[in-house]
């Protein structure tokens, strides 16, 4: 074997060292999911079966049931769930400059100033949020 | 590749993880209802076996025998597969929470192999647990979805929009965790922790409030507890369901609980470290990790039988305009002070 194959082998063995990490996460998803399957299947077959009409209609406190729940519901949840996907964004961001920065700070401050200003920038963008009222709940 | 190392071991680690995992929960579901009992002044369920010991035990087996119900106007498939959605990263959010000792000179060997407290030390470990724990969103919206219940729907969307708005304060308050152990594995954040003074909860003290009041707030745990809350929504997002179905919806809520405060522990409190002693027993490394644990979960219940419910806008008002803040300034802070 050639030095070149060597690299070449150790290269690979390093990434499949790190991919072998998640097989047992793999294993894991499989078993959490038989045994909420088992969960599932094992109410189904050992209850009673005892339905009636007002058993199988909608629980509304005892009263007549009112029309079906597919409503229109409050746009304050919308606007919540779309705020928080440009911020997560944003944290996703902030990720790798925090892993990074005690090796990067000790050669300058320019990793500072820079992530300053890009949480400056998030911050403009939270302050607007603010004062237009995106995050008041009424 | 090594059947042993991939195959035998992680079966083991599974095995006995999901196993006490389970006990876990039952414990604290009879726990809540003693301490409860005990800070109101009242005995609680102290007759199935001593102390009432077997209290959960019977209550299993009863969900096990209730009549398995599919209500008439439900979405069936996505019904039945909103418990499945939610169980499953229950069960997965611990994989990379090292609960015992992983230095490669202390631990057991299993079989001509080191047998590490930790089923897999996964490089990202930190974004594993972001991403498997939100997660758990999709299976309170799909049921409160497919239910087809109004209270169901008003519950889903609230737990979603809670969810989702202390998720970035969650993420935000570990930045700075990160960034002074620059490394997102939990072996190494763990290890960096022996000495007390070095205790996350002490470099980082305004990152550890954040992480647990948000904590809280993701588990759906009173006092933010609006998304059932009984007196105005029955059951919430699982008002339609019933037997193990609810049980399952149960358990995942204890299961996040407990998987939380170990997370928790891992990341503020040492994990098994204790007083910076080196060198510890595996054994003694365990059981000073389930200590922590069962403490922090006693804190838990403690705060829910003393704190009142917030109200929707002031619980919506604390993740925007005071954790989020909070966590921003912790993470600019810290910054400076290693900078400087």
């Amino acid at each position: 074997m050639t030095t070149e194959d060597m690299v070449k082998t150790s290269a690979r063995s390093k990434t499949e060292d790190m991919l072998n990490e998640y097989i047992p996460i793999l294993i894991l998803t499989i078993t959490a999911a038989l045994f909420a399957a088992i969960n599932l299947v094992l109410s189904h077959l050992l209850g009673p079966r005892k339905s009636s009409r007002s058993k199988l209609s909608v629980y509304e406190s005892g009263m007549k049931p009112r029309g079906d729940a597919r409503h229109r519901f409050s746009i304050k949840f919308y606007l919540i769930a779309m705020v928080f996907i440009i911020f997560d964004i944003e944290v996703v961001f902030l990720y790798p400059w925090a892993l990074i920065f005690r090796q990067y700070v000790a050669a300058g401050p320019f990793i500072l100033i820079e992530m300053l200003v890009f949480i400056g920038i998030l911050v403009l963008g939270y302050i607007y949020v603010w004062k237009k009222g995106g995050l008041t709940w009424d | 590749m090594d059947w042993l190392t991939y195959l035998v071991l992680p079966l083991i680690k599974i095995a006995i993880a999901i196993g006490s995992l389970l006990l876990g929960v039952m414990m604290m579901v009879l726990a809540e209802r003693r301490v409860s009992a005990w800070l109101q002044d009242r005995h609680g369920p102290n007759r199935v076996g001593w102390h009432g010991m077997m209290q959960p035990m019977a209550d299993g087996l009863k969900f096990i025998f209730k009549e398995d119900l599919i209500p008439g106007h439900v979405d069936k498939p996505i019904y039945l597969l909103a418990p499945l959605v939610i169980l499953v990263p229950a069960l997965m959010t611990w994989a990379v929470v090292p609960f015992g000792t992983t230095d490669p000179t202390q631990v057991p060997t299993l079989f001509g192999q080191p047998f590490k407290f930790q089923l897999s030390d996964l490089n990202i470990g930190i974004l594993y647990i972001l991403a498997i724990t939100s997660l758990g969103v999709y299976g309170v919206v799909l049921g409160a979805w497919a239910s087809n219940n109004k209270y169901s729907l008003l519950g889903g969307l609230r737990a979603a929009a809670q969810m989702i708005s202390y998720e970035l304060s969650l993420g935000l308050s570990l930045i700075g965790v990160l960034m002074i152990s620059g490394s997102l594995k939990f072996s190494v954040i763990v290890a960096q922790q022996t000495d007390i003074w070095d205790w996350n909860i002490f470099r980082q003290f305004p990152a550890f409030l954040v992480f647990t009041i948000a904590s809280f707030a993701e588990t759906n745990r009173a006092p933010f507890d609006l998304a059932e809350a009984e007196q105005e929504l029955v059951g919430g997002y699982h008002t339609e369901y019933s037997s193990l179905k609810f049980a399952i919806f149960f358990m995942a809520e204890y299961l996040h609980m407990i998987v939380g405060s170990a997370v928790n522990v891992s990341l503020f409190l040492g994990g098994w470290h204790l007083f910076g002693i080196e060198n510890i027993h595996w054994a003694f490394s365990i059981l000073i990790f389930c200590a922590k644990v069962t403490l922090f979960l006693f804190f838990y219940i403690w705060v829910r039988w003393t704190l009142p419910r917030f109200r929707y806008d002031q619980l919506m008002m604390l993740g925007w305009k005071v954790l989020l803040p909070i966590a921003l300034i912790n993470i600019v802070g810290t910054a400076i002070i290693l900078a400087f």
